[in-house]
């Protein structure tokens, strides 16, 4: 038996951490942000899990490295927005003052509805392009189809790619319902314009009265005569003058979005999946991980943030409840004799215990000495629990991420401890950016 | 108290959990309610533990003191696919307009039809009578989506009213805002103690209501408990090291000498103190940006284990202890 309890658990940390650098691989960040051929870098994951925040720090991070980064947030909080001095949403890139080397940081919000109208501007001719921005329906379409924000995030990101103006876009994904709409919106976007049905609604504009599509204008009658029942006659009507014009202007919209969707699983693009230590976000993560898996595009690990440490790693939750305990029960404290004894047990010995100054020195206008001892014991109790609170959210945390581990072992992984605050500055995104660097594990043994 | 109840929050305050744990709370005393989802997230099967809902109203839960819940996850297609039946009683047609993409067409890209149709099945539950004239479901719970949509996805009128100016979806449109903006709706927002979050919410109540939409309350999850109080926080940047570290001795935590094991808590404990000291703080700033929304204002507490089956039952005892049902 050891005369102290603490020093005997003291031991079992080592075993403890080096189980947790062997149960996945680390994600190291600064390799892949340096290589030059690392062209895309997509954040993804679901909402509230610091996504937006990711992003922003590996960008500022990338280039106070040296490279010229774009960061293309989509929603970001003001004060985020604010902290990389982008508080117009104008949809166009804007230097961030204020990085450090030789680097450029650029960011920018994207508006969706903007970035669509630039598309019709670019692709139709002005009266063309006038005509379609006035109907309802494209109106509508431009600002809420389930979609258009995710399809116009990858537009905006295909743009940037091809200005080639910067070596690293950095790219925030949506706040999807969930996280694999921005996989998928491109691709149904795409085939909805260029689906069967925009194909028998442009029909008869197109093909007249040709022998061969009677049997589409049958269904054209039939259709048109549902969905006027439905909707009413002039929305079908917008529908097809909308549909008609799209489809004349666009031509390959598929082809855009194909080629989007090529971009994103080209070798220079590196998908990094954002959760935070608890079920739904790794659940998600996990889903993620094996979409990305199916459709082949690069994976190169997850970004595990918000996860907390404690620097009394050693000193379990049960033993801080107990000890605590013991220093709210009077009866045990101020017991005479051996317990008392605690207080200057020969470890204390030689310390300052006997020098009562010292001990009445935090509030010596207050009441006596043992008032100020009961009072500390009262906060070292209050400490006790704190402790014992954080240690089981640790414990829930590491459970909650080994089984993630457990299901993709193959993905290299890297944990950002918590912050207490939120971020305001770029000296805060900075500070997440050498967080998220910093891939030895007990650093996350300070927060 | 409004029959439908519509909860909405950030993605990641845990609306999902509060939808749940308000439809067990409102389901005391025999009452009957329905969970609806309209993402189709499959979040209330995850809750409740339970394998993937289908479009279909099916018993999920006993309420403590013999209440139900119902859960729905709502299909915009399948309901589409109701409605045409409903009223043209379209069965064949229905599915060649299916396989044509008309009905994805309809349902995805025809915007405010899908939230109409979403919208209109939990009006429809809301309404919905039994043979002995008593209402199906004594109140019904929506799982919405997140409060940077929520207006628009509730505002159907506007949405669709500007397209469809006539016809039966006009209509129905119509029928479901009739419900939606009247006191038999309560729109709740769920938040957390962070700026973000309280950031949106205040900004969805803003929405909501010049939308004319009904506000309820405004409930806060996962609030941690409250572990030291303002004495302690004071006393925390006054302290001496030494004399926490003799009281780490005393109770039985090793030496108080330096690079004795009680010392060497001393850092790292003050340290978790500061970081709670900050993030209590921030908190109680956060606390006092939602009291001055002027709405009733209610706590849920972090669960110490982590969110399971047994936790909702947790959540909805207390709910109903403060009052929400």
């Amino acid at each position: 038996m050891s005369p102290d309890p603490a020093e005997a658990s003291e031991p079992a940390q080592e075993p403890e951490r080096a189980r947790r650098l062997s149960s996945a691989r680390v994600l190291d960040v600064d390799p892949l942000l340096d290589d030059p051929k690392t062209r895309i870098v997509v954040c993804c994951g679901s909402g509230g899990v610091g996504k937006t925040t990711t992003a922003a720090a590996l960008g500022l991070r990338a280039a106070e490295r040296g490279r010229k980064v774009v960061v293309l947030t989509i929603d970001p909080a003001r004060r985020l927005a604010q902290s990389m001095g982008i508080d117009s949403l104008d949809n166009v890139p804007r230097r961030v003052k204020g990085t450090e080397g030789d680097g450029e940081l650029h960011a920018m919000m994207l508006d969706m509805k903007r970035t669509f109208d630039e598309v019709v501007e670019a692709h139709a001719d002005p009266a063309r392009a006038a005509a379609i921005l006035a109907n309802p329906f494209y109106q509508s379409l431009s600002a809420g189809f389930a979609g258009t924000q995710e399809y116009m995030a990858m537009e905006k990101l295909g743009q940037l790619r091809s200005r080639d103006e910067w070596d690293l876009i950095v790219v925030d994904t949506p706040p999807s319902r969930s996280a694999l709409d921005f996989l998928d919106a491109p691709k149904r976007l795409g085939s909805f314009l260029d689906g069967r049905l925009i194909r028998l609604l442009t029909a008869p504009a197109k093909l007249g009265g040709r022998a061969g599509m009677a049997f589409l204008n049958v269904g054209m009658s039939m259709m048109t005569g549902t969905l006027g029942k439905l909707l009413g006659g002039q929305l079908l009507k917008d529908v097809q003058t909308f549909v008609a014009a799209m489809d004349t202007t666009f031509g390959g919209f598929r082809t855009r979005a194909d080629a989007t969707y090529k971009l994103l699983q080209a070798p220079g693009t590196a998908f990094l999946v954002v959760a935070a230590p608890e079920r739904d976000a790794l659940r998600e993560a996990a889903y993620f991980v094996e979409r990305l898996a199916a459709e082949r595009m690069p994976l190169v690990g997850l970004v595990l943030n918000r996860v907390h440490g404690s620097g009394a790693g050693s000193l379990s939750a049960e033993r801080a409840l107990a000890a605590a305990e013991n220093l709210e029960d009077p009866r045990i404290v101020d017991q005479g004799g051996g317990k008392a004894g605690l207080r200057n047990s020969p470890d204390t010995q030689g310390s300052s215990h006997s020098s009562a100054p010292e001990t009445a020195a935090p509030a010596p206008e207050e009441g006596s000495p043992a008032d100020t001892e009961r009072s500390v014991d009262r906060l070292t109790a209050g400490l006790l629990r704190l402790h014992a609170e954080r240690m089981r959210l640790l414990a829930r945390e590491r459970r909650t991420r080994d089984r993630f581990t457990a299901r993709h072992p193959e993905v290299a992984m890297v944990e950002v401890p918590a912050l207490p605050g939120d971020v305001h500055d770029l000296a805060g995104l900075r500070d997440i950016g050498d967080r998220l660097a910093a891939r030895r594990p007990e650093r996350t043994e300070h927060i | 108290m409004s029959r439908l109840q519509v909860v909405s929050g950030k993605g990641g305050t845990g609306k999902t959990t509060v939808a749940a744990a308000l439809a067990l709370a409102l389901a005391t005393e025999g009452k009957r309610t329905l969970l609806v989802e309209v993402e189709g997230r499959q979040g209330i099967a995850q809750l409740f533990e339970t394998e993937a809902l289908p479009y279909e109203e099916r018993k999920i839960a006993v309420a403590p003191g013999g209440g139900e819940v119902y859960a729905l996850a709502i299909d915009p297609e399948l309901a589409l696919l109701d409605y045409l039946q409903m009223f043209y009683k379209l069965g064949g047609a229905g599915r060649a307009l299916k396989k044509l993409g008309a009905i994805d067409f309809a349902t995805t890209i025809a915007p405010g039809l899908r939230d109409v149709l979403l919208t209109g099945k939990a009006c429809e539950a809301v309404r919905r009578k039994d043979r002995s004239g008593r209402f199906a479901y004594d109140y019904v719970v929506m799982d919405a989506p997140p409060t940077g949509r929520v207006t628009r996805f509730l505002n159907v009128n506007d949405e669709v009213a500007g397209l469809a100016k006539i016809g039966p979806i006009h209509n129905q449109a119509q029928a479901v805002m009739r419900v939606l903006k009247s006191p038999e709706t309560a729109v709740h927002l769920v938040t957390l103690l962070e700026e973000m979050p309280v950031q949106e919410t205040a900004d969805g109540i803003a929405e909501l209501r010049a939308a004319r939409l009904p506000v309820g309350r405004v409930i806060v999850n996962m609030v941690r408990p409250q572990v030291l109080d303002a004495a302690d926080l004071e006393l925390v940047r006054t302290v001496e090291r030494s004399s926490v570290a003799q009281a780490l001795s005393a109770a039985g935590l090793g030496g108080a000498r330096r690079g004795g094991n009680a010392e060497k808590l001393v850092n790292p404990l003050l340290e978790q103190a500061a970081e709670y000291t900050e993030r209590y703080t921030l908190e109680q700033e956060q606390r006092a940006v939602l009291t001055e929304l002027g709405l009733p204002l209610h706590e849920l507490p972090r669960l110490a284990e982590g969110m399971d089956l047994a936790g909702l039952y947790e959540l909805a005892t207390e709910l109903r202890k403060q009052g929400l049902s």
